[in-house]
């Protein structure tokens, strides 16, 4: 006689990861609604036929070995970190159904943040939160979601909201939120509960199956071991006192009215790589090795918005274009977004060993602070630079101070923003650089390539400079 | 070969991307986050997988779960970050997941500051979370291996399935030099022999590093003990820099190397036999490498780190304390210098005398 | 055996940890706890034979997804 038969689908039919004396036995205990709940979940990925694309992510608590159960490809993860690995499986693989299972302590306490963000980016992942106010694998301690004046190992008064706090309300929390796509609360205390939470669940899996984004379910569950009940009296406890906290029904469901989230294919050809950079317009040649050639190191210092960094950068591409090895370094970090910046520019016919310079050759200061930070550090016979808006100031022994009307020159071709090209100007001018007019140049039209129009005006700020320091200097 | 001028931390994007890295995750952190930045502007235009996570621990853990996928994922981030990391870096060495970490390491410990240092070598080289594991741990010295080690970061970690972590320091990260850009873009491939990808293949995997009976656990842990060995056979790598006469042996990764690199090219040209070791793989330390040394001549091996001594362990250890050792060293954010490092050098070859 | 089509519940023994949560969730109350004990140690549950309407409560209150199977025989020839 031919039969329909109602039994487990979408879980394994032995449990060979277990194994033990009995492998079609799950490892929970009597009365915990855990079997109850993978057993649903199992019959909506079976009857939606999402086995071969999910993702199943077991938690830290009672449900760390979920994988022994559900057919489908498994992960174990870290305590209340499912979906955080959830979001990179959907990130890395679109296709994916991710399904996170997690108990109260790993979803609620130490996951909340991870909890919380995933939702708020909608990430495509099914969270099925099985509350059931007390943490069970560890020995029945108190829970985010114990009620007041529940007693467990860890309140064994009750929970008092004077030094425990109250308990977390995860759907309400999360309904908060823009970006969730289903968002119930269900129980699976008896037969009735039972059969709402089936289809709570299965509509969650509906919206994984067609890639609509996040879904929600709270299913508020049994503990019995833990909570010292029997079968009626958890029950009873869920029916009678979590209900009541945790008032049962659906929050959200925008599935009818949200597209599935399709993300693009990954691009792996080098052309488009190299594209990126520019790599056929966009490359210097590489540098030369040239013993003969004064190894050159720059301090240029300023306060933010002087340009001393990107100075210090034109100065870099110049050798670059000059085929030299260069580096550069900047201050970086709160120094630079207030107060005075700087940096190290090498110039060298070998390759450099620090790119940090201690001692310059070329110390180049904007304004008053960075001249009077690093003028002891120039070497003997070098130069230092400083604008003339400065005013007198003191030059160390050996070393030639060049007051530089950088400001000035800059404003009379057009922008006092420009002063640090004039330095720029003097530098090529006094042939500290062992660079040529040429290699500056480019090396200005290569800073300024985004903002094409400054090219010219830099290109006469660095000729002024040239002309003033052979007239002054 | 195409040449531009780089940051450190874009050429470990630049590496990613002609790497196949195809997902990368990461939080804000002084002085890595130029690598966050990058990443969120390169990655979405090829279509490649970009979030920036709430915290360092829902970083490591996205890429847990993409390198479960079988992907090709990233993250960096600096000392702090780190450190918040490691439980993620414990869970992805016990799933034998292949990732690269990018640590571009700041001062310590706690809040520290931004400036250099090289004191997260103890927590990177070591392991640094729970448990009996390494990572696989580069050391670039210059912008072109932050690109390069990036590349080979990953091909070590899909050789041998275990986390790899790029070791660089706030000047590499920060600092602008040429780089050649990769001659090859890698093309990835999933394994579906582990990986958990949602497909009809792998629906059968499982990616774990739960063993619930003693010795099975037991059992897995000699087993990763004997990768290491493998590893520690294959795929040690240093630079040497005339050591081959040197009685004064400098020991220096990163950017303290090239200061020391300067400073033998300095004590060379007043006489002193003085040689750069600059390991390049910190796991495997090239221990052999420097106890063969230890055992050709007598000679005085100095670690040169912005730590306090946290390599010195190794060289000595490595030369099983045959010879003198010495440290050069700072912390806090500040760099060593070359008169720092000839001025022992220089101590040192007047004692021989 | 008869030859009337009832729906029937399957029990597997083994699986079942006498938690009773079927035998409150039975309509018509057909299921019993056993006074023996399966190998591993706990009573289990067992059909009292008929009166089975295939309604698949206890299939879905049970928490041990393959100890309880309900069979439906289907009309036909």
């Amino acid at each position: 006689m031919e039969e329909r038969i109602i039994a487990s689908k979408g879980l394994y039919t032995e449990f060979s990861r277990k194994g033990g004396a009995a492998p079609t036995a799950t490892h929970y205990c009597p009365g915990c609604g855990h079997g109850i709940i993978h057993k649903l979940m199992g019959e909506a990925m079976h009857d939606l036929g999402i086995q071969d694309r999910s993702v199943m992510i077991s938690p830290v608590g009672c449900a760390v070995f979920a994988y022994y159960y559900f057919d489908c490809g498994n992960l174990q993860v870290a305590h209340g970190r499912a979906p955080a690995v959830g979001t990179g499986v959907s990130r890395a693989e679109d296709n994916a159904v991710v399904i996170a299972y997690q108990g109260d302590g790993d979803l609620a306490s130490i996951g909340l943040n991870e909890t919380i963000q995933a939702a708020n980016r909608g990430e495509k992942m099914a969270v099925f939160f099985i509350n059931n106010t007390v943490y069970g694998m560890t020995g029945g301690q108190m829970a985010p979601t114990t009620l007041i004046g529940e007693r467990t190992v860890t309140c064994p008064q009750g929970r008092d909201p004077g030094y425990d706090g109250y308990p977390l309300h995860m759907c309400e929390l999360i309904d908060n939120l823009s970006a969730p796509v289903f968002i119930e609360r269900v129980s699976i205390s008896d037969i009735s509960h039972i059969r709402k939470a089936r289809k709570a669940i299965r509509r969650a899996l509906e919206i994984q199956r067609d890639g609509k984004g996040y879904a929600f379910v709270e299913i508020l569950s049994t503990c019995p071991t833990n909570l010292g009940q029997n079968a009626e009296q958890s029950t009873r406890f869920v029916n009678e006192q979590m209900e009541k906290e945790f008032p049962l029904g659906n929050f959200r469901d925008l599935a009818d009215q949200t597209e599935p989230i399709c993300r693009a294919d990954s691009v792996f050809k080098k052309k488009a790589i190299d594209d990126l950079f520019n790599l056929d317009t966009g490359s210097s040649p590489d540098a030369v090795l040239d013993p003969s050639f004064p190894e050159v190191q720059i301090k240029a210092a300023g306060f933010g918005g002087q340009g001393v960094l990107s100075m210090g950068l034109t100065i870099a591409h110049a050798g670059c274009v000059a085929q030299r090895f260069v580096s550069w370094y900047p201050s970086y970090g709160p120094e630079q977004r207030g107060g005075t910046s700087n940096c190290s520019v090498v110039i060298s016919g070998e390759s450099i060993g620090s790119p940090v310079v201690q001692e310059s050759d070329v110390l180049v200061a904007m304004n008053r602070p960075s001249l009077e930070k690093f003028a002891a550090d120039v070497k003997e016979g070098g130069y230092i630079l400083y604008d003339s808006t400065i005013g007198e100031c003191s030059i160390p022994e050996g070393v030639t101070g060049i007051a530089v009307p950088a400001i000035r020159i800059a404003g009379d071709a057009g922008s006092e923003k420009a002063a640090n090209t004039a330095m720029l100007g003097i530098m090529l001018a006094l042939g500290i650089t062992g660079l040529s007019a040429q290699n500056f140049k480019a090396a200005l039209s290569a800073t300024f390539s985004g903002k094409p129009k400054l090219i010219p005006l830099n290109h006469v700020v660095l000729e002024s400079a040239v002309s003033w320091a052979n007239e002054n200097l | 070969m195409a040449t531009q001028l780089v940051k450190g931390n874009t050429a470990a994007v630049i590496g990613a991307l002609y790497a196949g890295c195809d997902c990368y995750f990461g939080y804000p952190i002084t002085p890595a986050s130029e690598i966050l930045q990058e990443a969120s502007r390169y990655f979405p235009i090829l279509g490649r997988k970009f979030v920036q996570a709430e915290s360092e621990e829902s970083a490591i853990n996205m890429v847990y779960g993409a390198a479960s996928a079988g992907h090709r994922v990233m993250t960096a981030s600096s000392g702090p970050g780190i450190s918040l990391k490691q439980e993620g870096v414990s869970y992805l060495a016990g799933a034998e997941l292949p990732c690269v970490i990018v640590d571009i390491m700041r001062a310590g410990p706690g809040l520290g500051n931004i400036g250099p240092e090289q004191g997260d070598y103890t927590q990177v080289v070591k392991g640094g979370g729970h448990g009996n594991y390494k990572n696989i741990v580069l050391a670039p010295n210059s912008v072109q291996e932050m690109c390069d080690m990036v590349i080979q970061g990953f091909e070590l970690a899909f050789k041998y399935r275990n986390p790899v972590v790029v070791l660089a320091d706030g000047v590499l990260g920060q600092m602008v030099e040429s780089l050649q850009f990769p001659e090859v873009a890698v093309m990835p491939e999933i394994d579906t022999e582990w990986a958990v990808s949602g497909t009809p293949e792998t629906r059968n995997n499982l990616v774990s590093s739960i063993f619930l009976d003693f010795n099975q656990l037991e059992n897995f842990n000699y087993e990763l003990q004997e990768k290491y060995e493998t590893i520690k056979e294959e795929e040690v790598e240093y630079e040497d820099h005339m050591t081959k006469d040197a009685s004064i042996i400098l020991v220096s990764y990163g950017i303290s190397s090239r200061i020391c690199r300067s400073a033998v090219d300095q004590a060379r040209k007043e006489g002193i036999k003085v040689g750069l070791f600059r390991p390049k793989t910190l796991f495997p330390f090239p221990a052999r490498e420097l106890k063969e040394i230890a055992a050709s001549r007598e000679c005085t091996f100095v670690s040169v780190e912005m730590s306090n001594g946290q390599m010195l362990e190794d060289v000595r250890l490595a030369i099983e304390c045959s010879r003198p050792t010495e440290l050069v060293s700072r912390m806090g954010g500040n760099l060593i210098t070359m008169d720092q490092v000839l001025e022992k050098i220089r101590k040192i070859a007047a004692e021989e005398e | 055996m008869s030859g009337k089509k009832e729906p029937y519940p399957v029990i597997n023994i083994i699986e079942c940890k006498a938690c009773g949560r079927c035998i409150t969730a039975c309509p018509k109350s057909v299921l019993l706890m056993s006074t023996a004990l399966n190998e591993r140690g706990y009573h289990y549950i067992e059909y009292t034979g008929e009166g089975c309407t295939g309604c698949a409560n206890c299939y879905y209150t049970c928490p041990e997804p393959l100890a309880i199977e309900i069979h439906i025989p289907l009309k036909g020839e």
